[in-house]
């Protein structure tokens, strides 16, 4: 895991010096303000409030992603910070079930209870209001007449003198301590086998409505950043404003007067549609970081290269590209998760009635409403669409920090 | 065709045709509108670099135009239009008609108690986990996670929170955190958290607090570096403590930060949709603005209605939006 480097990056002095131009207060040195005479016990609080806070801002995470690995018993059954304990607890009821053998004049079924067989039962019942009212080993005659055995690993023996045949078997209730028990069951189910929740083509659509927003925001506004930046043209300074101005724009307005233009061009509900609008509300955020970080490249470079000849076409490609890199990089970090986490954007703009082009955040809205009490399924659902995000902010951290910095500090 | 083909099919056709946009139009105004040879090369090459300014920001300007400035004039347009009468100009009776419901005032009651808890809450930890992280060993592992659920979507924040307060019958073993720590101490009822009029509000600005801290901590942990040392030193050698240290030293050097981080996270405070929109969709009384207006336009079809309450976000942002143009204008001075 990389952590946060918010020391600057340790490359050329030459990049490292034009973005602590537009960091403006960065200072670039490892901070050691350590206070003189500062008390020891004073740093052992600052540990443990860290600790403290550490632990309150992940443990709401950690929780559902255990859950995430728990069968739907297990989570109704305990909390999931006890799901690394063994457990003692009383199971939902079990229908027996099985095929019955004749031996002697008696039908008998045997089996087992329990897939985990490391499952200890320490007390069992047939009937609900004396749900524990059996050792285990011990033999129960319940109202039909039908005898019953539960041993301490749930294996299970009935036994009748007539037969099953048609019945409907008993129900049993067992108190027994499990031993941690996970599952990818619930992964299984949600990426390839549960056909009708199935995450697997909201996961493909996602990623169909992201990587194209993501790329062309970033050509069209480096473009412009380099206009901005470092052309003489009268009404630049306005232009900026202009585009400092509409960061703050509401996507809200957008709505309906786009969804209208949309239609109006015969592009309706679809990906051409999502791809334009992510393009347009991305757009005066990479302008802006792009401009910011490109006002601060060093002019020597960009002069030398107009007095060698170079037009600025060949300056931007050449030169101002190449060295943007850490910039464009931040961008684009920005613009995935924004384009991956969106909820608001793909239901006006891409859902429509088929359900075909649903992506991940709204089918997860989705089985809040119908599966809201079905921990197994939406915490496993939630994490399928955190876990790209997540990759991703985990191995390109250091540029997203920087890209905040270059954008929310001057 | 697959989505997939398609996208990729897009990226391809998209990053052709910017560049050769890009490169057609320079290579047609240096090579045929205005050569640089000839007897008026000199001219020629001035007016091209007269044009080219243009050129290079026509695709971004004509994109934020269409997609932000154009919907602003439309949406105040449709507020006073009324759609059923066939967009008949009406006046303000969609703003009269919102004004009359008391779901739009729950919105802007709650709109205003996010505004004053979220952006000041987010602040106020990030600067403390700022601080405190900032003499620690593993100072940058402990930001880096708590920055972390920058990268959650509201959605996955929303499904995560709800486990915490998740509720089950009491008798049963409590499967959410907060009502098991409830009933550890003592509590009587386990309570459904979300569906406590009022007060779920805060549980729902816990999750955007919850998301938000981490930006602002990474913001302010790199103005806190920035003060000078010797003010620091110069306070201790004046014996002054840590707290005193903190508070008047340091918080007033980065005042100019602590703002920025302030607008910035209620600007994103005000447009936030996703989490109420997962957890109650405006049940309970918990309607926030954003949502009330998705109601109005996609559920209700009230276009006027909806385009009222848009501008009133609108109006809402006006001041800051102000405030930012005219921060830029002074730093580009």
């Amino acid at each position: 895991m990389a952590a946060i480097d918010d020391q600057g990056p340790n490359r050329g002095s030459f990049v490292t010096s034009a973005q602590q131009v537009i960091k403006g207060l960065y200072t670039g040195k490892a901070s050691d303000d350590g206070i003189a005479g500062e008390k020891s016990s004073l740093g052992l609080v600052t540990n443990l409030a860290v600790l403290f806070l550490v632990f309150l801002w992940l443990f709401p995470t950690v929780g559902l992603f255990v859950s995430s690995f728990r069968t739907a018993d297990q989570i109704t059954s305990s909390g999931w910070w006890s799901a690394l304990s063994t457990q003692e607890a009383q199971n939902p009821a079990i229908r027996l079930e099985g095929t019955e053998t004749p031996e002697g004049d008696l039908f008998v079924i045997e089996g087992q209870l329990f897939d985990n067989t490391d499952t200890v039962v320490t007390a069992w019942g047939w009937s609900s209001r004396a749900p524990e009212d059996f050792a285990p080993g011990e033999t129960a005659e319940l109202r039909g007449g039908e005898m019953l055995t539960i041993e301490e690993d749930g294996a299970f023996r009935l036994s009748n003198t007539v037969s099953f045949e048609g019945e409907r078997l008993p129900r049993v209730f067992t108190t027994a301590s499990s031993p941690p028990e996970f599952t990818f069951e619930n992964y299984n189910y949600m990426l390839f086998e549960g056909s009708n929740e199935s995450m697997a083509p909201a996961f493909f659509n996602t990623l169909t409505v992201t990587i194209p927003a993501t790329i062309i925001p970033i050509l069209v506004a480096a473009f412009a950043a380099y206009a901005l930046a470092w052309m003489e043209f009268p009404g630049r300074a306005l232009l900026v404003a202009v585009v400092v101005g509409l960061l703050v724009v509401p996507l809200q307005l957008a709505l309906i007067p786009l969804l209208q233009f949309h239609n109006w061009i015969g592009i309706g509900k679809g990906y051409v549609g999502v791809w334009l609008a992510h393009m347009g509300f991305g757009l005066p955020l990479a302008i802006y970081l792009l401009r910011n970080y490109m006002a601060g490249l060093p002019r020597d470079i960009i002069e030398n290269a107009r007095v060698d000849g170079a037009t600025d076409f060949q300056i931007f490609m050449r030169i101002i590209l190449p060295l943007s890199f850490p910039a464009l990089a931040s961008f684009a970090i920005f613009q995935f998760l924004w384009t991956w986490n969106d909820l608001l954007v793909a239901r006006v703009f891409l859902i429509d009635s088929t359900g075909q082009t649903t992506v991940m955040t709204n089918a997860i809205v989705e089985l809040l409403g119908t599966r809201g009490g079905n921990w197994e399924i939406l915490a496993t659902a939630a994490f399928v669409s955190i876990a790209v995000p997540l990759v991703v902010f985990f191995a390109l951290q250091r540029y997203l920090v920087r890209g905040l910095l270059a954008g929310s500090v001057k | 065709m697959h989505p997939a083909l398609l996208g990729l099919f897009t990226i391809i056709f998209a990053v052709a045709a910017c560049g050769l946009y890009f490169y057609g139009s320079n290579w047609v105004l240096d090579k045929v509108l205005f050569p640089a040879k000839g007897p008026n090369a000199g001219r020629n090459i001035n007016r091209a670099n007269m044009i080219r300014p243009w050129l290079f920001l026509f695709p971004a300007f004509a994109a934020l135009g269409l997609y932000l400035a154009y919907p602003v004039f439309e949406t105040i347009r449709l507020s006073v239009l009324d759609r059923d009468a066939g967009n008949a100009f009406v006046g303000l009776q969609n703003y009269q008609q919102m004004a009359n419901e008391p779901k739009f005032w729950e919105a802007v009651r709650n709109n205003f108690l996010w505004l004053l808890v979220v952006p000041a809450a987010s602040t106020a930890f990030g600067l403390a986990v700022a601080q405190l992280t900032d003499r620690l060993a593993w100072g940058n592992i402990a930001k880096s996670l708590i920055f972390m659920p920058m990268a959650i979507s509201f959605v996955g924040a929303s499904v995560i929170w709800k486990l915490v307060y998740e509720a089950r019958p009491e008798g049963t073993d409590q499967i959410g955190v907060l009502n098991a720590i409830y009933m550890a101490m003592g509590g009587g009822e386990p309570i459904t958290w979300i569906t406590v009029p009022f007060w779920n509000n805060f549980f729902l600005m816990i999750i955007l607090i919850w998301i938000q801290t981490g930006f602002a901590m990474v913001i302010l942990s790199a103005a806190l570096r920035g003060i000078p040392e010797e003010t620091v030193e110069a306070a201790i050698v004046d014996g002054a403590g840590p707290f005193s240290i903190f508070f008047k030293i340091k918080v007033p050097q980065i005042m100019p930060t602590i703002v920025v981080v302030w607008t910035t996270i209620t600007i994103a405070t005000l447009k936030v949709f996703d989490i109420v929109f997962a957890m109650t969709n405006g049940q309970w009384e918990t309607q926030v603005l954003a949502n009330y207006m998705f109601d109005k336009l996609f559920r209700a079809n009230d276009w006027g209605v909806g385009s009222a309450s848009a501008m009133v976000i609108m109006l809402m942002v006006t001041p800051i939006l102000v405030w930012n143009i005219i921060q830029v204008r002074k730093e580009t001075r």
